[in-house]
């Protein structure tokens, strides 16, 4: 077995039963791993109808034949179940070195199904493989529950698990690998939490095998020298991080602030910024297993109020609670996050989330009677004490914990809510990219920006550059990106290679490690694969054209300011299209010609 | 020499070492390993520093080890007999024993092109002379001196 391992394990939580199953290589050829053959796998066990926290859902992680392997920053794995937040389906994908020990304990992934009686946590070493009792640490901490599983295990041992989010089922729950890692998108922690599986420890010792040594390791040392020679991945993300962006965006105009009402250009985004942070609190960049790129901070607080240590923030966090929420204060913004990381939340969901609370309190629909304080943007206490309060769902944090959608819903007042299907768009606003728009009304798991990440073309010019005011061509240009970043998240490297490196590379290391002769055409068509799949799980799960949309804000509300002042999203122009460039019907349904052009059943 | 305040922790050293010696993909059979110190916010690649005066080459019984061209410390498979003496004569524990291969996993500077080396992504692990890697260091401390004491530029 080259790539893969060949093997799955399926953990029954009702009954602690534990069995090791052949991967279906079928399967695994048409969809690879992690996201598209995790999807693949879910859909056939599970109704798509179900709720998420029925004890007949399941949950699986997921690694991709590269994972572990000498592939470019190939440390990912993926966690699959419908999404709590959304009800479409749930794929998130993380770093880290957990994937890569999964994989060198003889799996490519596990199966978790029903609901454990007491709390529970999944113990792998090798062929040994045990469900053992977690009630010492239900209601731990990821920081706590981590040292303790790894005193009590192995010292060199990787863990993922749930924080107090998970267990108390917060919509936006994550599961966090390393402390510091996460499947962060749609709640998929709040499922492990509604299993009563509190965490995975794994220890593996064996060695994983590629089809064609010498053909891989160039394919390997190519893609790597690649990444080290581009300025994004070589230069740009190791030294700021992926901070980076927030000048860059603001310049374009495309940096929502105080949840997107005051256009995309926050006056405080240089106090903010990766350059900031690195100046100020960067003890040192981290790298994922395997990865060339280092994006990955460790910052440190010395001293003040928001004294603290911890990993991140990335952009997307350093945005939801910087400009999304006014807030100017970096160490506030650093501590947030931890406590994000710490707890188990999404942090572009819970800054997003605050910010919505905020516009509602400035527009009088939530009082000072509902809160016990004034919520006022710009406020750096209050990200802080709100998120601690979300983890927990103590007072107002109950309500939070259901997301900015079934909040602001709940107080009449949905379009404040900058969601799509109920998930909250990240950092980049649609109105100053046509291109984001559409790509988070189509996304598979609503809002948004690694189901495609149209910021490469549209700011970055990467590989190529496209003006972002315009809707010009930006359907295809989607279809295409959005099928690749499916085949980079099913074969276990990281998204952010495809800055510095093409499908021609990433094709010729999935070649060479499994030893399928696929063309490079085939490997895209395994994204397009996926994509059409993911999609027909959200039509089966109930979800129609209706949904493909973007908040009214985005659609009627010109941008006040910036480079994009006066635009709307003009997604009525760019939808059409893209169901066109996908061979969907008018209503977004897959036709029966693609589909067996496919081979989906 | 090893430069841990570059290192990202991210293990390429110990995936191009295991499989330049296994054909094999597995960290822990490697003979470099990277040490991560959460709180303190550091990595460190740790591997043979081929000593001048080897304990392992000392303590072989049937001289299995030897200096090779490019200074390496090396381990000639073929006289090994595999009794792990060395193994426990590493004052730096940077030799162990590989179950799969039964063999025992010792650096050898691949040949002279060192994997760990030329795979690190921030250069926190190089392949030169002891004298000139060095001079970098006692660079940093003259500059400082030279700030101190030093007179204006130009």
């Amino acid at each position: 077995m080259y790539g893969w391992t060949g093997k799955i394990l399926r953990v029954n939580l009702t009954d602690s039963t534990i069995k090791t199953e052949a991967l279906n290589m079928k399967d695994a050829k048409l969809y690879l791993g992690g996201r598209g053959l995790g999807t693949k796998m879910y859909m056939d066990e599970v109704d798509p109808k179900i709720d998420p926290f029925s004890p007949k859902n399941k949950i699986i992680f997921l690694t991709g034949p590269l994972t572990g392997t000498f592939g470019t920053s190939a440390g990912r794995y993926e966690v699959v179940t419908k999404a709590p937040l959304t009800g479409t389906i749930g794929a998130s994908n993380s770093g880290g070195h957990f994937g890569p020990e999964l994989k060198y304990a003889g799996y490519d992934g596990i199966i978790f199904e029903g609901k454990s009686e007491k709390p529970a946590y999944l113990f792998i070493n090798n062929d040994k493989v045990e469900l053992r009792n977690a009630e010492h640490l239900w209601g731990k901490t990821v920081n706590e529950t981590t040292d303790s599983l790894l005193a009590e295990t192995f010292e060199d041992g990787r863990v993922a698990c749930i924080g107090p989010a998970g267990e108390k089922l917060v919509l936006f729950a994550t599961v966090m690998n390393e402390k510091g890692r996460a499947a962060g998108r749609s709640g998929l922690g709040a499922v492990m939490g509604s299993k009563n599986l509190k965490a995975v420890v794994v220890k593996g010792t064996k060695s994983l095998q590629v089809a064609d040594n010498k053909a891989f390791y160039d394919a390997c040392v190519d893609a790597r020298n690649k990444l080290r020679a581009h300025p994004v991945t070589g230069q740009g993300l190791a030294l700021y991080g992926t901070q980076i962006l927030v000048n860059i965006l603001n310049q374009s105009g495309g940096l929502p602030t105080r949840n997107w009402k005051d256009g995309g250009v926050f006056e405080h985004a240089e106090d903010t910024s990766g350059e900031a942070l690195t100046s100020k609190y960067l003890v040192r960049n981290k790298g994922c297993f395997g990865c060339t790129i280092g994006c990955g901070r460790i910052t440190r607080i010395s001293e003040g109020k928001f004294k603290s240590f911890g990993e991140g923030p990335e952009y997307e966090a350093g945005w939801s609670y910087g400009a999304d929420c006014g807030v100017k204060e970096l160490d506030a913004i650093c501590k947030a996050n931890f406590i994000c990381n710490d707890l188990g939340l999404d942090p572009i969901t819970m800054g997003s989330t605050i910010a919505c609370a905020m516009e509602m309190y400035d527009k009088g629909i939530l009082a000072k009677k509902d809160l016990g304080k004034d919520l006022l943007f710009g406020d750096a206490d209050a990200i802080v004490e709100y998120t601690r309060m979300t983890g927990y769902r103590e007072g107002f944090g109950d309500k939070l914990a259901q997301g900015s959608y079934r909040m602001a819903a709940a107080y009449g007042h949905p379009e404040l809510s900058m969601t799509v299907k109920k998930q909250e768009m990240p950092a980049y606003d649609g109105r100053a990219l046509q291109g984001i728009g559409l790509e988070y009304a189509t996304s598979n798991r609503g809002g948004c920006h690694v189901r495609g990440y149209m910021t490469s073309p549209e700011i970055l010019g990467i590989p190529q550059k496209l003006d972002p005011l315009v809707t010009t061509d930006k359907a295809s240009w989607l279809k295409i990106f959005q099928d690749l970043t499916a085949t980079v998240d099913s074969a276990g490297i990281c998204l952010f290679t495809t800055f510095g490196i093409g499908l021609p590379e990433i094709a010729a290391m999935i070649r060479t490690a499994t030893g399928i002769n696929y063309t490079d055409e085939e490997v895209l068509q395994i994204g397009e694969r996926i994509w059409n799949l993911e999609k027909i799980f959200n039509l089966k799960a109930g979800f129609t054209k209706a949904d493909d949309t973007l908040p009214p804000r985005l659609l009627k509300e010109p941008m006040p300011s910036g480079a994009a002042k006066g635009k709307v999203n003009q997604l009525d122009v760019m939808l059409p299209q893209y169901y066109q460039a996908r061979g969907w019907d008018k209503e977004g349904i897959p036709m029966k010609e693609k589909l067996k052009e496919l081979s989906i059943e | 020499m090893i430069s841990p305040e570059k290192c990202l922790g991210c293990r390429s050293c110990e995936l191009a070492c295991s499989f330049n010696r296994t054909k094999d993909f597995n960290p822990r059979q490697a003979a470099v390993s990277v040490l991560t110190y959460e709180e303190a916010g550091i990595s460190v690649p740790v591997m043979c520093m081929q000593c001048e005066e080897p304990a392992c080459m000392k303590v072989c019984p049937v001289g299995a080890i030897s200096r090779d061209e490019n200074g390496a410390v090396v381990s000639d498979p073929k006289k090994c007999i595999v009794c792990k003496m060395c193994i426990s004569a590493c004052p730096l524990g940077n030799i162990s024993f590989n179950p799969s291969t039964r063999k025992i996993v010792k650096c050898n500077l691949c040949g002279g092109d060192p994997q760990c080396a030329k795979f690190c992504p921030a250069g926190a692990i190089e392949y030169k002379e002891g004298t000139e890697a060095n001079l970098g260091r006692k660079k940093v401390i003259a500059d400082k001196f030279k700030e101190l004491f030093g007179g204006e530029d130009k």
